[in-house]
């Protein structure tokens, strides 16, 4: 994947010098950072101390070693124990950060997650903040099969009082991830599996993306394609193709679902007045439906076509690679989709 | 092997502030319901009546920075911990003045100044919270405890098991309180429950467990004073469950056919609070009259507390999207 996020319109970073690295190794320098700056900080979750290898994606590497098993806790296969724990732990005055190894897992965890964490602070009157952020690696693309692949993040974006947030590069993996730990709410970091071993420039020290703001990943004029994740990255090579066809797309990588950029979507598709909403997760009761519903609200009349949805199929993510190709959204999809709309 | 935990009795400022709490619960119920009753109140609710003497034998015990994490069936643990009466009755009624704004409700009671930080409408929920705020001391070196009440329901079902494995294995300074009231919803004990007492679980997860009478605050407190000191001294959780019943069913003004007349009638007339009462008096640990101050001073308490909330406003309309997240309120 290229970084092409237009320097314009990124957040001023707190660091300037960069380094070359994966997004685990983006993610192990968030932590390490984050725990490092401030001592209420915690992690919890399966296998993240080093007895157990630093998490199975090897995110929590020599933390516990650092900073103490007392604040980097090896769970077990509990995932509501792991959630209600943090939740406690984040009433008691501390910012942990829980893993959950796979957003399948959420269902486990999710009485938890929407009924207490996301709840908390509201049935208190303001009482109990929860800052507690949940990592949770999701997406399909490795055979995985139906139930270690989902992205899930309509789920947590319909929950009043989550916050989600989903990084479409290293930097960014970083910078949101440093911003949640932070944040005084419950933060949920989507981090797509397959990006965990690509590599990018990323800023050395603290750095901070800001919640609830989208990157403008490639400027354009005929149609704007919105997106997130893993996603961004097709997108943006779906826009390379397209502008061999003399197709000006831009793409916006929104970063943060909740709270979203809703300006930046109003402001670009304002101006190219088409738009392509693309997610990895299934088309049913996704978030294109919300984001096609936003566009509507603001601009209908001013669309030269409707707003389409280039998603996942309703079924299952299937194990074969032929079929879970067919399943994912690729760069081609999207082009189909963008090429239609901008005939349209 | 569970075994009955032994009980001593008390010394005097104990066996009365007991008697405090076991009162002011039994007062305050039969006032709720009254509101109800007449329309002044509307809310589901969960009436603790028959459970008193557990969360006094717990709650006469318990430091003000000590946690407590309670269920919708939880005014019993919101008065032993010492929530204002005041700020209790007026989130009962959804006024301003709440503990929590009237956002929370009966079932969703938090008052951090008094440590009571969580009430869950959602069985079995409150056990791994629990854990995180025993965490919580830990890390800060402190030597508060966390109580967590539950029912019997709650003992099947999962997040219990995960919670009593989690405490156990990470010693964490909790206290399990089932209070066993025979009843889950509307389903029998024996229907829904593979083992005989739940305190028999308590062994699967390497921890102590015991088995009280729940209607007893001398047994109660005799449990809670083991455990408390062994969560103090940094040596783990315990699991108690306390025998018990409720009077008034699942939900207040529920047909409660569920439960036979006879076994309720019983329950009725052995009431524990009265029992208590009772006991004090034969016993001559205190005066008649003694005890007939504390009830007066009570019943004023209540009045004062019942016409505080019912002067108060409702929440203003722009509480709707405050407190959804840190800082300013959301956007309409």
């Amino acid at each position: 994947m290229t970084e092409t996020h237009s320097a314009g319109t990124r957040p001023a970073a707190t660091a300037t010098e960069t380094r070359r690295m994966t997004t685990v190794q983006a993610i192990l320098d968030a932590l390490d950072l984050s725990m490092a700056r401030d001592p209420s900080v915690l992690l919890l979750g399966e296998d993240v101390d080093d007895a157990a290898g630093g998490g199975i994606f090897h995110t929590s590497v020599g933390l516990s070693g650092k900073y103490g098993e007392a604040r980097v806790r090896a769970t077990p296969i509990s995932e509501q124990a792991i959630v209600g724990a943090a939740i406690g732990a984040a009433i008691g005055g501390f910012r942990p950060v829980a893993e959950i190894m796979f957003m399948d897992f959420f269902g486990i965890a999710l009485d938890q997650i929407a009924g207490h964490a996301a709840k908390l602070r509201y049935m208190s009157g303001g009482q109990t903040a929860v800052p507690l952020t949940i990592r949770t690696a999701a997406g399909a693309g490795m055979q995985f099969g139906a139930q270690h692949s989902e992205m899930l993040e309509s789920w947590v974006c319909h929950i009043p009082g989550l916050k989600v947030v989903v990084a479409a590069n290293p930097a960014d993996a970083k910078g949101l991830l440093m911003s949640a730990i932070a944040d005084d709410d419950p933060v949920i970091t989507i981090e797509p599996t397959l990006n965990y071993w690509v590599s990018a420039e990323v800023p050395v020290g603290d750095h901070f993306v800001p919640i609830g703001k989208a990157a403008i990943a490639r400027p354009g004029s005929d149609v704007t394609v919105v997106t997130y994740g893993r996603m961004t990255g097709f997108a943006l090579q779906a826009a390379a193709e397209l502008a061999a066809e003399g197709i000006d797309a831009e793409v916006i990588d929104l970063r943060s679902l909740v709270p979203m950029d809703e300006d930046a979507i109003i402001a670009s598709v304002g101006r190219t007045r088409r738009a392509v909403v693309v997610h990895e997760a299934v088309r049913r009761g996704g978030l294109g439906a919300e984001i096609a519903s936003l566009i509507n609200e603001h601009l209908f009349g001013q669309l030269d076509a409707p707003v389409m949805r280039v998603a996942a199929p309703n079924t299952p993510v299937p194990y074969a690679a032929e079929l879970e190709r067919e399943f994912l959204v690729d760069s081609a999809k999207i082009a189909a989709g963008v090429r239609e709309l901008a005939k349209a | 092997m569970s075994k009955t935990c032994d009980a001593e009795v008390p010394e005097a400022a104990a066996l009365r502030r007991m008697f405090e709490i076991v009162a002011a619960i039994s007062r305050t119920d039969a006032e709720f319901r009254k509101l109800l009753l007449a329309g002044q109140a509307r809310s589901t609710y969960y009436s603790p009546k028959g459970q008193e003497c557990i969360s006094a034998g717990i709650g006469a015990l318990l430091r003000g920075d000590d946690y407590v994490v309670t269920t919708y069936r939880g005014l019993h643990d919101h008065l032993a911990k010492g929530v204002p009466m005041r700020e209790l009755f007026a989130e009962f009624l959804g006024r301003a003045t709440g503990t929590c704004k009237g956002k929370g409700g009966p079932m969703h009671v938090t008052h951090l100044a008094t440590g009571l930080m969580v009430t869950t409408g959602i069985v079995g929920s409150g056990l791994p919270i629990a854990n995180g705020l025993a965490w919580s001391s830990l890390l800060r070196g402190t030597d508060q405890v966390t109580v967590v009440n539950f029912g019997d329901g709650a003992s099947n079902i999962g997040a219990f098991h995960e919670a009593l494995n989690m405490a156990a294995l990470w010693r964490l300074p909790v206290v399990f309180v089932c209070h066993n009231n025979r009843y889950g919803e509307h389903t029998r004990y024996e229907a829904a429950t593979s083992v005989a007492q739940v305190a028999l679980r308590a062994a699967a997860y390497g921890m102590p467990g015991c088995t009280v009478d729940g209607n007893d605050p001398l047994a109660v407190y005799g449990a809670a004073q083991a455990a408390v000191a062994r969560a103090r001294a940094g040596d783990g959780p315990t699991l108690i469950e306390a025998m018990t019943y409720r009077f008034w069913g699942h939900i207040f003004g529920d047909d409660m056919r569920y439960m036979p007349a006879e076994e309720r009638q019983a329950a009725m007339a052995g009431d524990p609070a009265v029992r208590y009462r009772n006991w004090l008096v034969d016993q001559g640990h205190f005066a008649d009259a003694d005890l007939a101050v504390i009830e007066a001073d009570l019943d004023a308490a209540i009045a004062d507390a019942v016409g505080f909330a019912l002067d108060s406003p409702p929440p203003d309309p722009a509480e709707l999207f405050t407190d959804v997240y840190a800082g300013e309120a959301m956007r309409a």
